[in-house]
Order: C-alpha cells, then structure tokens, then sequence
C-alpha cells in the first residue's frame, strides 16, 4: 500500500520499480530450481497416478463395452450393481481372511525370525540372507515353481510320502488352497519386513536390558516390556505395508488357482481383473477398484488414528 | 506411502490400459506402407514357418505391405491378451478367435465383414466353403471371421505304453468293433495300474477348461445348454450320467489323472489323449509308438466333437482393407491346401483323404478319413456361447466341488445350473 501512495504515475514510476527489484530476484530462483527437481516426480505421479484416479471414476460411471466400442454413461448403475453381485460377498470374505491370515503369519514370523537372529550366534549373515533372498526373486517365477510343488504329484506331498504321510491335494481343498496362498505369499516377503525389526531391535539401546535383568525381569517380561514398546513405530510401518500389500496380491492368485477351487480364493483384485479383462465389464470392474480404494484408505486411516494407543513415540 | 497405496497399483494397472485407449483408440486411415500383425494361439515353429512362408508370398507380390508379423499369444489367456490389446488401442490388424468367443466378437461390430473381399478374389471358390463351417462366423447373413480350423478331436495312442501294460491297442477294438467308452477307460485304467503312468488325459481339461469335456458327454447325447443357449443342460439325465461315469473313471478306476497333476502325453508320460490333429505336430519322429482314432463311441452311439477357430480383420485397423485382402491370399486354395496339415480346413474340395494325406505325412489316409473328415461332416462344435467368459467361470467354480472322491454328482450339477441359468436367459 505504502508503495501505491508514493507513485506520481503508474508510467513514470514503474521503471523505477523494476530497475529496484528485478524479476528473477534469488528467492525467486531458489523456488523456480526447487520445482524443477521435482517436476519430474511431479509429472510421473500426475500422469501415472492422478490422471488414472480421475479416470476410474469417470469409467465407473459407464459401461464400457471393449469389443463393440461403446461408451455409455450410466451414473451410479455400477454401484447399485454392487448390491446385486451373488458373488460380491464371498470375494470380501476371501480377501479379507487372505489379509488376516497373511498379516499374522507375516510379522509374527518376521518378528520371530528378527529376535532369532539379532542374537550374537556365529553364521546369524547367513540365515539373514537366505531368509531375505526371496524378495528380490522375480515373484511370478516364484509363484511358478511353488506351483510345481504344491500340485498332488509334486515336491511336498513326494516330501511328506518319505515319512508316511499322504499329504493333501493342497491347492485343489478349499481350505488348503487359501492356506497355500498365504504361506507361498508370507515366504516370498517376510526378509523385508524381518530386516526392518532386525533394525529397530538393534536401536533398542542394551543398558534398558541390563537395568531390567538387575530389577529381576524375565526375559519374556523384557520383551514384552521393552522391546515391542520400543520397536513399534516399526511395528506400526510393517503392518500398514503388509496390510495394503496383502490387498494388493494378484500373481499367486492367477498363477496357483484362479480364484477356486469355486471363489475360495477370489480375492478383490482377482475379481475386479476378471470383471474388466475377462467378461468386459470395464464399468464394473472400474467400480470394483473404488470400493479396493474405500477398504485400503479406511484400513490405513484407522492404523494411523490408532497409533496413539500403543506406538511408544506417538503418545 | 501410507495413503492409498493399493488403490495406486491396482488402479494404473486397470486405467493405464483404459487411459491409452482413450488416446489411442478408434480407426485412424493410415496411407503408408502397411505393417500388419496377426495374433495366433500357436508359437509352434513349424506352424508359424508355414505362416512367414505365405506372408513373405503376399509381400513380394505387395509392396505397400511392408510386413507382416505372427504374434503368439499364450493359449491359456489368449483372449483375454487379445481384448486388452483392443482395450489399449493397440488391437492387432488380424486375430484369430476361438469358437468359445466367436458368438461375442462376431455379434460385437469388431470385425469387418469379409463376404465382399473373399467373393471377388479371383480363384477363391467361396461356394467351395463347407456352410456347416461358417454358421458360427455369421451375423446377420453376414460372414466375420474365416473359419481357419474346424479341428475334430480324436484320441492320440501311446501304443507301446497299452501293449506294455498288455491291453489290446484301439485299433484292435475297432476291428472288433468294440471302440467304447468302457473299453477305452477299462484300458486306461489298466495302463495305470501296470506302467504307473496316466491312463487318458483330456488335453487342455485341467480340471478347469471344462468345455474339452464336451468331447466326453456327446457320447451322452448331453449338452451344455440347449440349443437356443437359453436352458441350461449341465442338470440333465444324460449329463448326470455321463458325469457319473467320468467321476468313477477318475476317482475309482484311476484310469484319468487326479486334479492337481501335470501330465503330458506327447513326453510319454499317458497311455491316450484326447486332442486335436494340429497336436500331432508335437508327435517327434524316433519317439514312442502312436496312433490316432476317433473318439471312442458312447452309450448314444459313435459321435464327433470340433473345436473351430476363425481369422477375423478387426475394423479398428488403420489398414483393414489391406489385411482382409491378405487373409484372402491366406485362405485361398493352394494356401488353405497347404495349412490344411495343421488346420483342417472349411473346403470341401480338400476334405479328401487323398489332399489332406499330401500335406499331413504323419497321419495314414485311414485316420484321415475316420477322424479328420467323417469328424468335421458328423461334428458337433464345442459350446460355445455370447458372454462365454462369465458363463464358463460359473461353470468352473461349480464344478469344482465335482473333483473330489466323495462328491454327489447330481447335487454338484444342479449347483452348475443355478449359477449359469440367469446368465444364459440374459
């Protein structure tokens, strides 16, 4: 304002201005250098996930049909449609016990494997590697051969034969089927998250320990009273990653058992590739993805709110 | 990270393809050299020599065709490859289509109408094609695909493995006229339980291509759905009893492999199978003795099964008419002649034993006759169906709880049809 008041004339003055502060003043070059290091991820992430965003939404509104080229807008049809889906409940129920049984499994033996060999034992680099070295194995190769194993004929029954036991037709049983998924899922990934505890348990300063063993503390009582309080900050990252990767799982899905035997192990994401790529309800399948998003923004949402009960620097 | 990042994955995957669509989709006229690529189920290499060998013909005599490529896609997921190529705005200039998606793409508007094209080459004989080959290609009087293969199944013979396990061979049944379904399992199951290896193998089955069972049930006079395709035919008296009898010849006689095995026949590691004659190229000279019958007659007598697949030119091309010009020099006589050793062809002129025993050295003018050609002329063409893809994964999960020792076949049939009749009267 100050500056307006003193002008004699908006012709006479402005050179004046720009001759006192020039356009490309340093501030402003810090700011032009700090968004081009980030226009690259800018972009990436506005073309590659932002734009599909707003695009699913936009076809979940239509029904596409792929083979006869139309384009039919068809507003919430896909969502009441939801409703009507005989199969809808079984694919939730198998998504959600794939979820369950994989978070469990998965940190509990991370966990497990991550105290084992945070021990000072000779030999504890090489288990280390040999648990970790699944995860950078290429997954579908992965999925393939414990395919192999997994049939009637294959590595673990003819294992099980040697010692009289007639093992299962594992990826044929309902049950068995699911269970296979889960293992085959938590050995391919478990490294990853037993690296990270083994990095959080070797921040748990010693003397916590020692000042404990003084006060006649078991070593359970330790663990339960100093370690997990002190590792949950990881405990909480392991666990949001292991929950949104287990909504994610597709490959084991369509490479052991496409979705059976019948729908017990038609997981949300098998279901909604079916829907789209095999029966051509792109619509459909496109609203199937906004009810994924819902379930994974409302499983992570309630993990952060909860962190404050029981992750030890949140409180 | 920690917001959305599923919904991330899932939802590049799904609108990656759908985003390119919207960029790339549409038929855009194309006036230069025209590279046209045609979609095929084999990456057999003498099936695609004999392609590049036909296609490097056309180009000499073409030279706006700069060149034409062969593109295997896997078998297994080969339409659904090929409906995401379309989706993605990269559709294929020339596809083939099996018969289990022929009614969806054929009634779609995907593909271009080829009567005009193939009519006004010069020496094509269109009148030549067999009518009962083309019904499945037609659309309103007109033809969307050629129908490339019309391929009978017939049972391939490991004759060594059933004289080992001292079982008469098929060939012998049929002089006695006793080629069966109970004589065919009864030496299945014995081949079993004196060799260790499989006894019959329905080929591409795997307890989830359920409609290779289509080979088994005619002998039942059953049918997946009714003619119309709007009832449902799986809760049938004669499909029950055809059912039946599959379950007790896995279960009880062992004389099929169980769910959950890998068994290969052209390795030697099965007595029979059931396949098509474009199998036979997977036959390698020096190995086990063979033979090739036709499928072994039921309780309603002898029958045939076809599996077809055509050659459609999607209209999405930007050189349509170049590619429906090409399929025309693919199909023409000599050409048709030619393949005929791997895809029996729809001319009935070639439908010789004489012709087609010039082209297919591995097969006697007996198996010919008996299999390839009384096959096609009596055939009854696997099911197929608009909307198959959803239909057939109903059908899957239904019959999954089947293949189990102690399922009840009525009740696990009744189940099929209560998932599949509101798809089908759609």
């Amino acid at each position: 304002m100050t500056r307006t008041d003193t002008r004699v004339g908006p012709a006479t003055a402005r050179p004046t201005l720009d001759r006192a502060r020039p356009f490309w003043t340093g501030r402003r070059r810090d700011q032009l250098t700090g968004y081009l290091f980030i226009a690259p991820q800018l972009l990436g992430s506005a073309l590659f996930v932002i734009l599909p965003l707003i695009l699913v939404v936009w076809y979940s509104l239509h029904e596409w049909n792929v083979l006869a080229g139309t384009f039919t807008f068809v507003g919430a049809d896909n969502y009441a449609a939801l409703a009507d889906d005989a199969n809808l409940g079984a694919v939730l129920r198998a998504t959600g016990l794939f979820s369950v049984g994989l978070v469990v499994f998965n940190l509990a033996l991370a966990l497990l494997l991550a105290v084992l060999l945070n021990q000072k034992l000779r030999g504890t680099i090489v288990f280390r590697t040999l648990f970790f070295s699944p995860v950078v194995v290429s997954l579908v190769a992965w999925t393939i051969v414990w395919g192999f194993l997994l049939q009637d004929n294959g590595g673990i029954n003819g294992l099980l034969d040697t010692i009289g036991v007639d093992g299962p037709n594992w990826l044929r049983g309902e049950t068995t089927a699911m269970l296979s998924v889960i293992v085959v899922q938590v050995f391919k990934n478990v490294g990853l998250n037993m690296v990270l505890f083994l990095a959080a348990l070797q921040g748990v300063p010693g003397e916590l320990y020692e000042a404990a063993e003084v006060d006649g503390a078991s070593r359970m009582r330790q663990f339960w009273r100093i370690t997990v309080p002190l590792i949950s900050p990881t405990i909480l990252l392991t666990s949001i990653i292991t929950v949104v990767g287990s909504l994610q799982v597709f490959a084991q899905i369509a490479v052991l058992t496409q979705g059976g035997p019948g729908t017990s192990t038609t997981v949300l994401v098998y279901y909604l590739y079916q829907q789209a790529f095999q029966f051509h309800h792109f619509g459909y399948g496109a609203t199937l993805s906004i009810v994924l998003f819902g379930i994974v923004l409302a499983l992570t949402v309630l993990q952060w709110q909860m962190r404050k009960r029981w992750v030890f620097h949140e409180s | 990270m920690k917001r959305g990042k599923g919904i991330r994955a899932v939802a590049t995957a799904l609108t990656g393809v759908l985003a390119l669509s919207a960029c790339g989709g549409g038929k855009a006229e194309d006036a230069g050299p025209a590279s046209l690529r045609v979609t095929v189920w084999s990456a057999n290499e003498a099936h695609l020599k004999l392609f590049n060998e036909i296609a490097d013909e056309y180009r000499q005599s073409h030279s706006t065709v700069a060149s034409i490529t062969f593109d295997p896609l896997p078998f297994e997921t080969y339409t659904t490859a090929l409906t995401t190529q379309i989706a993605g705005g990269n559709a294929p200039d020339l596809a083939w289509v099996f018969e289990n998606s022929a009614p969806d793409f054929v009634a779609s508007g995907a593909l271009l109408p080829l009567d005009d094209t193939l009519k006004k080459v010069d020496g094509y004989q269109y009148d030549d094609l067999s009518p009962a080959t083309l019904n499945l290609w037609q659309h309103d009087g007109k033809l969307y695909a050629y129908p490339f293969s019309t391929s009978p199944f017939g049972v391939f013979v490991n004759t060594d493995l059933l004289k080992q396990a001292g079982q008469k061979t098929p060939a012998e049944l049929i002089s006695a006229g006793q080629w069966t379904w109970d004589a065919a399992l009864a030496a299945a199951g014995a081949a079993q339980a004196a060799t260790g290896k499989a006894g019959l193998v329905i080929r591409d089955f795997d307890y989830k291509g359920w409609d290779n069972l289509s080979t088994f049930w005619t002998g039942w006079g059953a049918q997946a759905w009714s003619e119309d395709g709007k009832t449902c035919g799986f809760a049938s008296p004669e499909m029950v009893e055809a059912m039946t009898a599959l379950h007790k010849a896995i279960f009880t006689a062992k004389a099929l492999p169980g769910p959950g095995t890998t068994v290969d026949f052209f390795a030697g590691e099965a007595a029979m199978t059931i396949s098509q004659i474009s199998r036979a190229s997977l036959l390698e000279d020096g190995g086990f003795g063979w033979d090739l019958v036709p499928l072994p007659a039921g309780p309603k007598g002898p029958y045939s099964v076809v599996g077809q697949a055509g050659i459609g030119v999607l209209k999405q091309s930007p050189h349509a008419d170049v590619a429906a010009d090409f399929l025309a020099f693919l199909t023409n006589p000599t050409n048709s002649a030619k393949l005929a050793q791997f895809f029996p062809p729809p001319r009935q002129s070639q439908l010789t034993a004489e012709t087609l025993a010039k082209t297919n050295p591995k097969l006697t003018p007996e198996q010919l006759q008996t299999v390839v050609i009384d096959g096609i002329t009596n055939g009854v063409v696997k099911p197929s169906h608009a909307g198959q893809a959803e239909i057939s994964q109903q059908v899957r999960a239904g019959l999954d709880p089947l293949w189990k020792a102690d399922a009840d076949v009525k009740t696990v049939l009744d189940g099929v049809c209560a998932k599949i009749q509101p798809l089908l009267a759609k």
